[in-house]
């Protein structure tokens, strides 16, 4: 198709991933009878914020006393003083609302026998600003992020959301004045394209745990919204901040509960020796997270590793009772029958860390307003683009994501970008006019997978990224390491400019969705390496271990990485709460 | 499976259909693909078919023994499928 016949579609507001942040927002605006498109690579329903079985914070002290101030104290502690404090409170104090909103649009959430909505308790939570153990995690059983999705589509189809299922976002296309005003679509079934002209773009794609070789994000995970941001000038905030659990299946991702450790599992290497002796003497294998990680790399960097490629560590679990394996442990259980074919009680699971949670991402203010720095300015909001959840960095989760903020943070933000987006449409009736030389740059962006004739493989690119990202810049952080890493990295876009695919078709063209992907996923492997090469502190989830302590003085501060010129900046950590006093970074001990 | 009709794109269409909001049954389904789907009878691709358009919640308790279908075409299915994904 030539690029003046592509049909073109105008909405108020464009919304790109169909995931639970994506969706809060697409029904806020069309109950406010907005015209919404949303986009979405995967029918909606199959987004990742299924996947979140865990629940959702707020201080409804329910089961224990409780209130957004104490839950704001745990997520500004737990964030290791990264977090900004103003829309930490923002997103503490509208925690309560969000869960009886959802309640109200179907989200079936367990109950007390009292009728009120149960809690339960998760890591990192307190009463009293750091004191005994808090009940903050609402939750609807095990599926918690099913049942919120699934609500969320639902009310969206009643409110007559437009929805682009199994399309794919290329580029943003804005105004010679930088002004967002949608995006470059393709129908994947058919491969047609489509220009969504837009008043308002939300960015809502996720996280890139695709990123890594051992993860345990969906395939879907591969950083589209932050590609890009990137792509069209935007910057990617800290994403050096990537959060690993130590004990994923190896070579599989999936994760094993730190349960198992703490009903009695225990690691060993090669040799047989229980190793976290060495690492934690007392804690042992209930050490953190982020020390159990680096003592598994260690031990298979070191050549104690397990498996004929040495390349994990194995947890056992087989001397354990089988009565309390099969009451306390069975999902575990049918995990490794299903995935590896052993029954833990039999023998042991091979274990390595796998990537969960990207911290980074498109910077924003409160009101989910894509910010970027202009002159001496560091946060001047983007007119017409806005970013929610896990592709976005806000930020609430700082260096570290408490367990149960993450469907808090989509559902806040989601709706708070809406709300913003409502307010900007009653001042900005009309369409503003793209230019045709960003249309240009996309389609051929696009088209230039219909032509390529190089010799490199996207398969084989992308699994030397993952293996390259997961030695170089996963749990074991060094100057040495990190540096590498950049090189690396550098080395894999250079010839992912030569890469090529087999299949020229139209319809249904999955390759070619596969390449587009890996741009993305390479752009944001670039700003996450160059940003952890950079940053020479320890601090929440980047752990160096030549940089042990954390660095108040020279580090309290966001980095910004720009893809033109491969360049970093810094701004201020927002230490100012809403109405409240700040809480001054303290060490973070549990 | 009448929409995706032509059948150099059946496995490109089908593939995508597996491409899930979870990691397990992004495993599960692409690995199924790639190991026994070629083996089924028409029957069985259309309960296949049928399987695929099942919530992913769904698709995961079944999958992970949480829970079985009574209807054996199904369960006979999830079984192989359950079986294609260990190493």
């Amino acid at each position: 198709m030539n690029i003046e016949d592509i049909p073109r579609r105008r909405f108020d507001a464009l919304i790109i991933g169909a995931g639970g942040g994506g969706l809060r927002a697409a029904l806020q605006l069309a109950e406010a009878d907005a015209s919404v498109a949303v986009v979405s690579k995967v029918f909606p329903t199959r987004s990742h914020t299924v996947a979140a079985q865990g629940g959702m914070n707020a201080a409804l002290a329910n089961v224990l006393p409780d209130n957004w101030h104490w839950h704001m104290f745990d997520t500004v502690k737990g964030s290791d003083y990264l977090g900004d404090q103003d829309a930490i409170e923002y997103m503490c104090r509208a925690a309560p609302k969000a869960v009886y909103e959802m309640e109200h649009f179907g989200v079936p959430f367990s109950r007390l026998d009292n009728g009120k909505i149960y809690q339960r308790p998760f890591g990192g939570q307190s009463q009293n600003f750091g004191g005994e153990q808090a009940a903050r995690t609402c939750a609807a059983a095990d599926r918690t992020g099913h049942a919120i999705l699934h609500s969320l589509y639902q009310q969206n189809i009643r409110a007559k959301t437009h929805f682009f299922d199994e399309y794919f976002a290329v580029d943003l296309l804005k105004d010679e004045q930088g002004n967002i005003l949608g995006a470059y679509v393709f129908d994947i079934h058919s491969g047609e394209e489509l220009i969504i002209e837009a008043k308002t773009t939300l960015l809502a794609t996720g996280g890139a745990g695709q990123l890594f070789r051992t993860t345990t994000n969906a395939l879907i995970n591969t950083g589209d919204g932050m590609g890009m941001a990137l792509r069209a000038g935007m910057p990617l905030q800290d994403m050096e901040f990537f959060q690993f659990h130590p004990t994923g299946i190896a070579g599989r991702g999936m994760l094993i509960t730190e349960g198992a450790r703490g009903e009695g599992g225990y690691l060993v290497n090669a040799k047989g020796e229980r190793f976290m002796e060495r690492y934690a003497p007392s804690a042992k294998d209930l050490a953190s997270r982020d020390v159990v990680s680096r003592s598994i790399y260690t031990e298979v960097k070191e050549g104690r590793g397990c498996g004929p490629e040495k390349d994990h560590v194995l947890l056992k679990l087989d001397h354990l009772p089988e009565d309390v394996l099969q009451s306390r442990l069975p999902g575990i259980r049918q995990t490794c029958i299903t995935f590896l074919g052993i029954d833990p009680a039999d023998q042991p699971i091979p274990v390595y860390p796998t990537a969960h949670y990207t911290m980074g991402g498109v910077p924003t203010n409160r009101h989910g307003q894509v910010v970027i720095p202009v002159k001496d300015t560091p946060e001047e909001p983007v007119t017409g683009l806005y970013a929610a959840g896990e592709c976005a960095c806000v930020s609430v989760h700082g260096a570290n994501r408490l367990g149960g903020n993450s469907l808090l943070d989509i559902l806040v933000f989601g709706r708070s970008a809406a709300n913003h987006i409502i307010e900007y449409l009653k001042e900005n009736r009309f369409h503003k006019v793209i230019d045709e030389k960003v249309i240009k740059q996309a389609y051929n962006r696009l088209h230039r997978w219909d032509t390529n004739s190089g010799d490199e493989s996207v398969d084989d690119i992308r699994h030397e990224l993952q293996k390259v990202m997961e030695e170089n810049c996963g749990v074991f952080r060094t100057q040495d390491v990190l540096n590498n890493g950049v090189e690396e990295v550098s080395k894999l876009a250079e010839r992912l400019k030569n890469a090529s695919i087999t299949d020229q078709s139209e319809l249904f063209n999955t390759a070619r969705v596969e390449a587009l992907e890996l741009e993305n996923l390479m752009d944001v492997a670039l700003a996450t390496v160059y940003s952890a090469a950079a940053r020479t502190e320890s601090r929440g989830a980047h752990s160096r271990v030549d940089f042990t302590e954390r660095d108040d003085k020279g580090w309290m501060r966001h980095t910004l990485y720009t893809s033109e010129e491969r360049k970093l900046d810094y701004k201020p950590v927002r230490t100012k709460p809403m109405s409240v006093d700040s809480f001054p970074p303290k060490p973070r001990v549990y | 499976m009448s929409e995706y009709a032509m059948p150099e794109q059946v496995n490109s269409a089908l593939r995508w259909r597996c491409r899930r909001g979870m990691l397990e049954l992004d495993i599960l389904l692409n690995e199924f693909i790639d190991k026994k789907y070629t083996l089924l009878d028409n029957s069985q691709k259309e309960v296949f078919d049928q399987v695929l358009d099942y919530p992913d919640q769904l698709l995961f308790d079944l999958f992970l023994g949480h829970m079985e279908s009574s209807d054996t075409k199904v369960s006979d299915l999830v079984q192989t499928i359950r079986q294609s994904a260990s190493v």
